[in-house]
């Protein structure tokens, strides 16, 4: 087992490598001089031979990945700037955005709470309606409350987030008035008190959870059916065990051993910002930091948020393969 | 095995199912490929027809998109100031919200969906040219996707070894990539790089390419992963072996004996790879770094109507409603697709 998560470890550490070389090579081989991009209309030649000198934009582009990497591997961080103007940035350095000189690290551990909060309340109802949906179909298969929930699960599936956050916005928020427009300051759970933070992330989380909860339900109820017709179901049973015994020490425990893997890997990449969902109710998340980096061409702000992402992604998968082999007694690390 | 697809839309077409499947019968009791068992059921499955039918309309106004806004006569980008009698169609003192119609939306018989508040451009006009800029990216990044992934993925299968280890860590890396983060980042960045390289102007028709190529670059991996596993099995199997020792090149043995059988997993996933790639280019355009003003697009103005949704909801319900409509169909008829492939439901 430990040899394995070691060896899963290393596999980790090379793609998250591959990925920043990848993602850096594309973002930062343009023709055009990122230079341009910092001093704006005040360019001229002087200027950009400065901001070159301040950024590195001379050396090697291996090079500039080298210092790059330095400030993500070495515990002191590095130093940015040219002689005379160098400033300390401090471990995990990904350097300082075009737009304001503000550290990127800064700028993605301001707004990861807001995604955190969103994601996590997002996954809770998801994974609870979800779930539960899926096995009520399965264990009343072709009623009324099955064909309701299929019904239903191939609605979600179908209704872009984009539509459905408006949606709930418009009817919640401007014609019902049953909750206040979206305002950032209502983010933080601890300045604000739990009312105005629920009556903040109650839309998002819906808005986020439903196609993540039609999926499930389709899944478990899938997987469901497919367990209760195993034979050790019918043994069970045979045995004289009750129902409720049955479908949840028996059924149900093996039925979610694959939800379990797409959980992690969703609630995994939902953490490296859910975009449209926080774009629709103005959160100022890491999906809308990155998003206005994109929109204003700030490249090392980018970076720093694919790469955070990225890690998130990454990290997902070993500690789902980690946990499936612990839930599933078949699967033998190798 | 054949999909059985072309036999069955010939002109006999209109016969009902059951008489062909009489005929058939009453010749000699034959083997049916699942390919026919599938279109016989997809024939009988009302949701499939309905949404194919829905899908088939949607295709339809994609195509004759300028026909249709003749017969509207509003192009898509006229600024629209004045009705037909005269009267000023926005009020320029409250912001150039549209007057009268339904709910302040400024619907007529002129303008059927209203107009956008301030430049008044048709609505149902930018509606129609939206569906092309949806299907075109959608069917674009799709054909893209399924043809990197079926050639990726049978490569792997098939060969196996050191090509094998190197394609699934490449597949690995690619499923570890956070991908809308990377499409939104990247699709600003290859469309000025296709300026500053190619001298290719930044303008929707790069853009157009541009979201076709970065949506199918980032989803072949999921594909190739199920196509390498099947793959894996069909190479074992005899008519494979049969074919090699019969001195059949690996293209042929990949082309012409794992590809057909490859067929009904490719036929869902691209139904179901469509519907995909419709709400992330809606999302992209939505985001502003996907198809850009003037061109319409459904994200386009979903992101314009929200500004409005106060004083005008059925601006944003109007993309929103279209964007579901088309999902919802492909889903729909994706889900039949599937169904009707699956060997394990009970043959009808």
């Amino acid at each position: 087992m430990g040899r394995y998560v070691i060896r899963r470890l290393l596999q980790t550490v090379v793609i998250l490598v591959v990925i920043s070389a990848i993602t850096f090579f594309l973002f930062w081989a343009t023709p055009a001089n990122p230079a341009l991009l910092i001093c704006g209309k005040n360019c001229n030649t002087e200027t950009v031979a400065q901001v070159n000198a301040t950024y590195g934009f001379d050396d090697p582009l291996i090079v500039q990945y080298g210092t790059y990497m330095q400030g993500l591997v070495s515990p002191g961080g590095r130093t940015i700037g040219s002689e005379g103007s160098e400033r300390e940035c401090a471990w995990p350095c990904f350097g300082e955005s075009y737009q304001n000189g503000i550290p990127v690290w800064d700028s993605i551990a301001d707004s990861f709470p807001a995604t955190l909060w969103l994601a996590v309340g997002a996954a809770v109802l998801w994974l609870f309606f979800g779930v539960m949906l899926g096995l009520v179909a399965a264990l009343r298969r072709g009623k009324l409350i099955d064909k309701l929930s299929v019904g239903i699960a191939l609605f979600g599936v179908s209704f872009p987030t984009l539509v459905f956050g408006y949606l709930l916005l418009y009817l919640f928020i401007v014609k019902l008035q049953w909750l206040p427009f979206p305002d950032t300051a209502n983010a933080a759970l601890f300045t604000v008190g739990p009312v105005p933070w629920l009556q903040f992330y109650i839309l998002p989380w819906m808005t986020l959870a439903l196609v993540y909860a039609a999926l499930y339900t389709r899944l478990t109820r899938a997987n469901m059916i497919d367990t209760m017709n195993e034979d050790y179901i019918r043994t069970a049973r045979a045995k004289g065990l009750d129902e409720r015994t049955v479908v949840f020490k028996h059924g149900l425990r093996s039925a979610l051993t694959p939800i379990v893997t797409i959980f992690g890997l969703d609630l995994g990449g939902l953490l490296g910002g859910a975009v449209i969902t926080e774009q629709i109710f103005s959160i100022t998340g890491l999906g809308k930091f990155a998003i206005d980096s994109v929109l204003s061409n700030d490249l090392p702000a980018i970076m720093g948020v694919v790469l955070f992402a990225a890690i998130f992604v990454v990290v997902a998968n070993i500690v789902v393969d980690v946990l499936y082999a612990i839930i599933d007694p078949r699967v033998r690390l190798s | 095995m054949t999909l059985g697809v072309s036999e069955s839309q010939s002109p006999e077409g209109d016969l009902p199912a059951d008489h062909l499947a009489e005929t058939a019968e009453a010749k000699q009791i034959e083997g049916r490929s699942l390919g026919q068992i599938a279109w016989a059921r997809l024939r009988k499955d009302k949701i499939a027809i309905i949404s194919a039918i829905v899908i088939l309309l949607i295709i339809a106004v994609a195509i004759f998109a300028p026909l249709i806004v003749k017969l509207n006569g509003f192009p898509p980008d006229q600024f629209n100031r004045l009705d037909a009698d005269g009267n000023p169609l926005l009020n320029t003192r409250d912001g150039g919200i549209p007057i009268g119609g339904l709910w302040g939306s400024g619907t007529s018989s002129e303008h059927w969906l209203g107009v956008e508040p301030q430049n008044g451009r048709d609505v149902f006009s930018r509606l129609v040219y939206g569906t092309r800029v949806s299907l075109l990216v959608a069917l674009g990044g799709t054909v893209i996707a399924v043809i990197l992934g079926t050639v990726i993925g049978m490569v792997s299968g098939y060969f196996g070894g050191w090509v094998d280890t190197l394609l699934s860590r490449l597949m690995d890396i690619m499923l570890s990539f956070p991908t809308l983060l990377f499409i939104m980042a990247l699709t600003p960045v290859i469309a000025e790089r296709g300026q500053d390289l190619f001298g290719i102007p930044d303008d929707n028709k790069l853009r157009l390419g541009v979201l076709m190529f970065v949506l199918g670059f980032f989803g072949w991996a999921y594909l190739a992963r199920i196509v390498r596993g099947q793959t894996l099995s069909l190479r074992e199997r005899e008519f494979v072996e049969a074919a090699r020792s019969l001195g059949a090149s690996p293209a042929y043995v990949i082309f012409r004996q794992i590809l057909p059988n490859l067929l009904p997993t490719l036929l869902v996933y691209t139904t179901l790879l469509i519907p995909n790639y419709i709400t992330a280019e809606a999302a992209l355009s939505f985001l502003g770094v996907g198809i850009k003003e003037p061109t319409a697009s459904w994200g386009r103005m979903i992101a314009d109507a929200s500004d409005w949704i106060e004083s005008n909801p059925l601006y944003l319900f109007f993309p929103g409603m279209a964007l579901f409509i088309t999902v919802l169909a492909f889903n729909l008829l994706g889900d039949s697709v599937r169904d009707a492939l699956d060997p394990r439901a009970g043959r009808s």
